[in-house]
């Protein structure tokens, strides 16, 4: 079974984030790196295409400017190969554009399962995965907590706010997989060595055959235009634990007549 | 963009329209104009009396659609009406599991941008603004359609506003066909696993109790369900636990999972990264137990406790269990 993996590649999140004054967008001029929300669905895919007896797991992911650093990593993992939408004119993509041009590179692929995070660490906009099924008219289950593969269909568990549904749904379909259903595997030596020859095709928009009035900050039909200062929160009162801290809190609580 | 007529995603749990969509309800009545609602299931008649009393006067019924997921029927239903020229001028959506999964297929169906994660709307001339909490909270970022694409998509925050009925009579309710969806509605429900909710939801509890790392393992994440059920509210999580595999998606607060305004928030083992502040820096009253005193979580909170959570939580729910 062959496993498309949607991968962005973010800033790291550990520093403090940064907008463009000029476009109010994100800064992501720094070194960028795997968000940490697509390892979930870079080692289920590898488990799933390993189950299967045979498969590789490809990478789907799009930059403004070529930037490979998070792909390598998903590759030192055990991913075989990877495709790179990569062109000056993305930059400044909304969800929307982002779906296009994924979905794109997805089709050239042609895989039986495709993977992506619910929703990515640094935008958060949580649509585009259902954007790029619908766009490949394929169906979709979002929010999995495990997925078995069952001959041309697949079973999963996907969380709701009770508990979970088992949902079955025929392939090729779409999933989104929450953080913390399996473990990343941390890459080893070896799959760091592999990683640096392993193949990363890149392509532009007009290879995809999009048109640019569809991508970038020109297909973005939406924009931030202003940020302002949030109301500021004080900081009440700190104490140190002496053992008898817990009466703090009840206190406190009693006074909203809470207990 | 004119607002003269809104439809809002109308979600219900167990027969009832869920806060958020009353939430969303009240909003759209304040903008003037006509408001309707969608919604879907095998008794959508059932919510429309509540939904009337939230100031929606046309229900549209998608109908009862069986054993699918939601996101394509529901989305092909509204595209066939917009495509019909029937479509809303703004369309609210809750940011829920299935909001976002409608969000999307439709914004493809009718080639329009979605703004996402809005915890913030206001009327600025005949259209709509934005805002959305960024940088754990410390900034608010201002957003607008550049285009005058109908209808206008936003996926709301929970607790984005106050939900107050406005004593309007019961919706008339009419049917909204779902269009064809080919392949993309091949995804079926064989199977539903109720975990047991002893307390109030996370995004609606008074109360809200979280968890992270400091509990130091997995097993340690029962101190925070038994001192939630013990205050009658709901347990939650930081990002670092739910990526840990400790306690599923859905109990994670901030950015990346739920926005929460509860009375009391209460942070248990929790440094307060940013992905964390922004979905409950709005608590009307924070408390925090942390053993790191530098902690950015101590900047946020009424009541700061500078100590160890298995010594402070243990002691904290002997007194509780003492008084009840």
């Amino acid at each position: 079974m062959n496993v498309v993996v949607c991968v962005k590649q973010i800033p790291d999140p550990a520093a403090p984030g940064e907008m463009n004054s000029s476009t109010n967008t994100l800064k992501r001029d720094g070194k960028l790196i795997m968000d940490d929300s697509d390892s979930y669905g870079v080692e289920l895919g590898l488990q799933l295409a390993e189950a299967s007896g045979g498969g590789e797991v490809t990478l789907v992911s799009m930059a403004a400017d070529g930037e490979t650093g998070g792909l390598r990593t998903a590759l030192a993992m055990g991913a075989a190969k990877a495709i790179l939408v990569s062109d000056p004119q993305l930059s400044g993509s909304d969800a929307l554009g982002t779906a296009k041009a994924l979905a794109a590179a997805i089709k050239k692929a042609q895989p039986d399962l495709i993977l992506a995070a619910t929703e990515s660490s640094d935008g958060y906009t949580g649509t585009t995965p259902v954007q790029i099924a619908e766009i490949l008219g394929l169906p979709s289950v979002t929010f999995a907590k495990k997925i078995t593969v069952d001959g041309t269909s697949i079973k999963v568990e996907r969380q709701t706010e009770a508990g979970y549904d088992e949902v079955t749904c025929p392939l090729p379909a779409l999933v989104t997989v929450t953080a913390g259903v399996v473990e990343p595997r941390y890459p080893n030596f070896k799959g760091i060595m592999a990683a640096k020859s392993k193949p990363v095709e890149e392509v532009t928009v007009s290879d995809l055959g999009l048109s640019s009035s569809e991508i970038g900050g020109v297909g973005a039909r939406q924009e931030v235009f202003e940020i302002v200062a949030a109301e500021a929160r004080a900081a009440g009162e700190k104490v140190v634990d002496e053992g008898d801290a817990y009466e703090k809190v009840i206190g406190f609580l009693e006074q909203l007549k809470l207990v | 963009m004119s607002l003269s007529k809104i439809w809002v995603l109308a979600e219900s749990q167990d027969g009832k329209p869920t806060s958020t969509t009353l939430e969303l309800l009240t909003f759209a009545k304040s903008l003037g104009g006509t408001l309707e609602a969608v919604a879907w299931g095998p008794d959508v008649a059932s919510i429309a009396g509540e939904l009337g009393n939230y100031g929606a006067t046309m229900l549209h019924d998608v109908g009862d659609l069986g054993d699918s997921l939601p996101g394509a029927p529901v989305a092909s239903a509204i595209a066939k009406a917009v495509g019909e020229g029937a479509g809303p001028e703004v369309l609210l959506i809750g940011t829920t599991y299935e909001g976002r999964d409608v969000a999307g297929r439709l914004s493809v169906k009718i080639d329009a941008p979605v703004i996402t994660n809005v915890t913030g709307l206001e009327v600025s001339g005949d259209s709509l603004v934005a805002s959305h909490s960024i940088f754990g909270g410390t900034q608010i970022a201002k957003s607008r359609f550049t285009s005058d694409k109908s209808p206008a998509i936003f996926l709301v925050r929970a607790k984005t506003f106050a939900p107050v009925a406005s004593g309007g009579s019961p919706a008339n309710v009419a049917s909204l066909p779902v269009g064809d969806i080919g392949a993309t509605g091949a995804a079926k429900v064989v199977a539903k696993h109720v975990e047991e909710l002893t307390g109030p939801k996370l995004d609606e509890a008074d109360i809200v109790v979280s968890g992270g790392r400091g509990l130091g393992e997995k097993d340690n994440y029962s101190l925070i369900e038994e001192l939630a059920k013990l205050l009658h509210g709901a347990p939650g999580a930081s990002r670092a636990i739910v990526d840990a595999g400790w306690v599923p998606y859905s109990y994670q607060v901030g950015q990346t999972g739920k926005t929460v305004k509860p009375t009391v928030y209460l942070a248990c083992g929790i440094s307060g990264a940013t992905q964390h502040l922004v979905g409950m820096k709005n608590a009307k009253n924070i408390i925090a137990i942390n053993k790191d005193a530098e902690a950015p979580i101590f900047s946020v909170a009424d009541l700061g406790i500078v100590g160890d959570v298995h010594k402070v939580l243990p002691k904290l729910i002997e007194a509780l269990k003492a008084r009840s």
